[in-house]
């Protein structure tokens, strides 16, 4: 996919104006946060898997190498195949050429952000592979030709009025006055008609949540089964996976999983966790008979050793982007790449560059909340302000922010001028606001009245009234 | 083989690798000998307590569950469970020796029941499980020559026989028991399987039946408590 990510305040403008995107994020600030919240809540030691497993994450992340050499020999043993990708071309190629070597036309899909990463599908149609997406959400989007907007929910800024159009439009060979409007009907007809599609598959591809070294599995964790289907119906099964998804062992991968779900649905558990272990065994009555790993690379390796190590530890639960307000006010195709809110911020630019992205790390209130409910205690805020300095040291920050942010650190660096110039300020726009107590416009502040009214100050600078405070009490500021 | 090589090549210099700096060494040791992490309290229980929390847990994600008290029960609950659903008298159950020796023609005369993997027109399947999880209500099932993956999944209703003595606390104890009895590695496939399939991908509202089953039952035999975690799963 082209990313718009440079275009980040033109996509966010037009987001604020779509009154059925703004209503379809109503559903991501009620039903996510509470539903976390509550199963968090109710599992005491909570706080402390969080804390295993991250301490799990950083040790792999320190022995990665070693990890995933020895989960390789595991797959090999099982039988499987491991196709290591340095880039996503690479990844695409092994890909198109596992299927051509089977003959392949037909691929089902489970829900795989590296897939969009990498940007599977439009290479599949090229090559004249039909890929059909088989997570409800993304095959709403596949038919919407859109890129999904959240990592777990792709189809969250859809409303159902939406989808029932789609299907109508899509779907010709069902009778055009069968009733659709409830959810429960769209649901009942998207599995009637990807049921045929799952049987008729040559190969199925799947992404993974975790690589388990000690047995050689990959890990999926869905909860419509269709992740499933799509691995055990056909002749193959691919798993396409970043090389970070690799842990040590099943007690490892439980540990992880108790945070997983609960921070991503609020669900204790996902319906579904299947632990994938080569090709179908010679007593085996069913299941696919080659089982391919594509490891991807695609700038992890580069991330490890660097301030931006630690974004390697994510476990792609979305709760960073479901606390955040400039996702829920923007939604997720204004971060204009694969991946949105506080977790994309980070990672988009030591994906694509910070060229391309460099508005992503600036869009954030750095109110923290990302941080405080990731499970895996990723330090967004941090890291998206290491960007912000990388941004300024390259001289990619615009010359209007430059200038500021250089004429602000003039004063700064000098006390006493910085709180005559303050104090002086904060008194003329005191006394300009006393009667109404904000201001519609300001001379300077057009970006900020244009959406919302300034609170006039109180006439006087904080650092006054405190001097003021301290020296009532007796004592010296 | 050339990628393979740049990637550990670029990771190794990322981690300034040095050669025998001792991480082989740790690396080794946690894969010979897995070590447990923290298991939550609630996986600790025993007994009673143990089994009511499985049950809790299954039937709040919308499985349902039936307790007999021995196998020669389960072939007229399996019957009388499709009947409550108005669900027609066929299923297919796994080729499975515990679940082939039940009464079937005796106890459930009206049934048909089938055996193999599951045919795309199959609306009920029965099989075994290998294990229950209490902590959060999960069936354990593994594939193999006894127990086709498909019946997991392509059925609309799932029937599961398990015996309270396979529900153990955490997950912790499913991998020493799969080591266990499967010291050549994992069977091809391990599902935990936590209610019937559902989704909230259309305006995050909960619907059941996405994909794979629409319904899950549990059929759990309640044999001798003292056997309890001593029996051999499946």
């Amino acid at each position: 996919m082209q990313p718009t990510s440079h275009a980040f305040k033109e996509n966010a403008r037009r987001a604020l104006d779509d009154s059925l995107l703004q209503k379809a994020m109503g559903h991501v600030r009620t039903n996510f946060i509470q539903k976390r919240a509550e199963a968090a809540a109710r599992l005491p030691e909570f706080d402390q898997l969080r804390d295993q497993a991250k301490a799990i994450k950083d040790h792999t992340l320190a022995h990665l190498d070693l990890y995933l050499e020895r989960y390789e020999a595991k797959v090999l043993q099982q039988g499987g195949k491991v196709h290591w990708c340095a880039t996503a071309e690479e990844a695409r190629q092994t890909i198109i050429s596992i299927c051509r070597s089977l003959g392949a036309r037909k691929v089902t899909k489970g829900k795989s952000m590296i897939s969009e990463e990498i940007a599977l599908n439009d290479c599949l149609e090229a090559a004249g592979i039909e890929p059909i997406e088989t997570d409800l959400g993304e095959y709403i989007i596949q038919l919407r030709k859109e890129p999904p907007s959240h990592i777990i929910a792709p189809a969250v800024h859809v409303n159902r009025e939406q989808v029932e159009a789609d299907f109508r439009r899509l779907h010709q060979e069902l009778p055009p006055e069968r009733p659709l409007a409830e959810a429960s009907q769209l649901v009942h007809e998207a599995r009637q008609v990807l049921r045929q599609r799952f049987l008729e598959a040559d190969v199925g591809i799947t992404g993974a949540n975790f690589l388990i070294a000690e047995t050689g599995s990959s890990v999926i964790v869905t909860n419509e089964g269709n992740g499933d289907l799509t691995q055990t119906l056909p002749r193959a099964h691919i798993v396409i996976a970043s090389l970070d998804k690799v842990v040590p062992t099943l007690e490892d991968c439980a540990t992880i999983l108790r945070v997983l779900a609960r921070s991503a649905t609020g669900q204790e558990f996902s319906s579904y966790t299947t632990f994938s272990t080569g090709p179908r065994r010679p007593e085996d009555p069913d299941g696919p008979e080659e089982y391919h790993v594509v490891l991807i690379d695609n700038g992890r390796s580069a991330m490890l050793g660097t301030e931006f190590q630690d974004m390697l530890r994510c476990i792609r639960c979305g709760a960073c982007m479901n606390h955040c307000p400039v996702y829920h006010a923007v939604g997720g195709h204004s971060y204009g790449w694969v991946y949105p809110g506080p977790m994309g911020a980070v990672l988009t630019p030591s994906l694509i560059g910070i060229e391309e992205a460099g508005h992503l790390p600036n869009a954030s209130t750095f109110c923290g909340r990302c941080e405080a409910v990731c499970p895996m205690r990723i330090p967004l805020p941090k890291m998206m302000r290491h960007w912000r300095e990388r941004e300024f040291e390259q001289h990619q920050a615009p010359p209007k922010a430059r200038f500021a942010i250089e004429a602000w650190a003039f004063f700064a660096k000098r006390p006493r001028l910085y709180r005559w110039a303050t104090g002086l300020a904060v008194g003329i726009l005191g006394r300009a606001g006393r009667r109404q107590g904000r201001f519609s416009s300001l001379p300077l502040a057009g970006g900020w009245t244009a959406h919302r009214e300034l609170p006039a100050p109180a006439g006087r600078s904080f650092q006054s009234l405190w001097a003021e405070r301290q020296g009532k009490e007796g004592r010296h500021p | 083989m050339k990628s393979r090589e740049v990637i550990l090549e670029n990771l190794r210099r990322s981690l300034h690798r040095q050669p025998r700096d001792g991480a082989e060494g740790a690396v080794e040791a946690r894969l010979l000998s897995p070590q447990r992490n923290i298991v939550p309290q609630r996986g600790q229980l025993e007994g009673e307590e143990l089994l009511e929390l499985f049950i809790r847990q299954a039937t709040t994600v919308d499985a349902t569950l039936a307790r007999v008290s021995s196998d020669d029960e389960v072939p007229e609950a399996v019957a009388d469970y499709l009947k409550q659903s108005n669900l027609p008298p066929r299923i297919r159950i796994a080729p499975h020796p515990d679940l082939q020796a039940l009464p079937w023609s005796a106890k459930a005369p009206l049934l048909q029941v089938a055996e193999g993997r599951a045919d795309p027109e199959d609306l009920v399947s029965v099989t075994p499980a290998f294990a229950g999880v209490a902590e959060t209500g999960t069936l354990v099932l593994h594939s193999g020559a006894e127990t086709p993956t498909t019946l997991n999944f392509l059925p609309e209703t799932h029937v599961v026989i398990l015996r309270a003595s396979q529900v153990v606390g955490a997950y912790e104890e499913v991998w020493d028991l799969l080591r266990a009895t499967y010291p050549q590695g994992l069977p091809r496939s391990v599902n935990m399987i936590t209610g019937p399939s559902r989704t909230a991908d259309i305006e995050q509202r909960l619907e059941l039946g996405a994909h794979g089953p629409r319904r899950l039952h549990i059929v759990l035999i309640e044999d001798e408590r003292s056997e309890h975690g001593q029996q051999s799963p499946q």
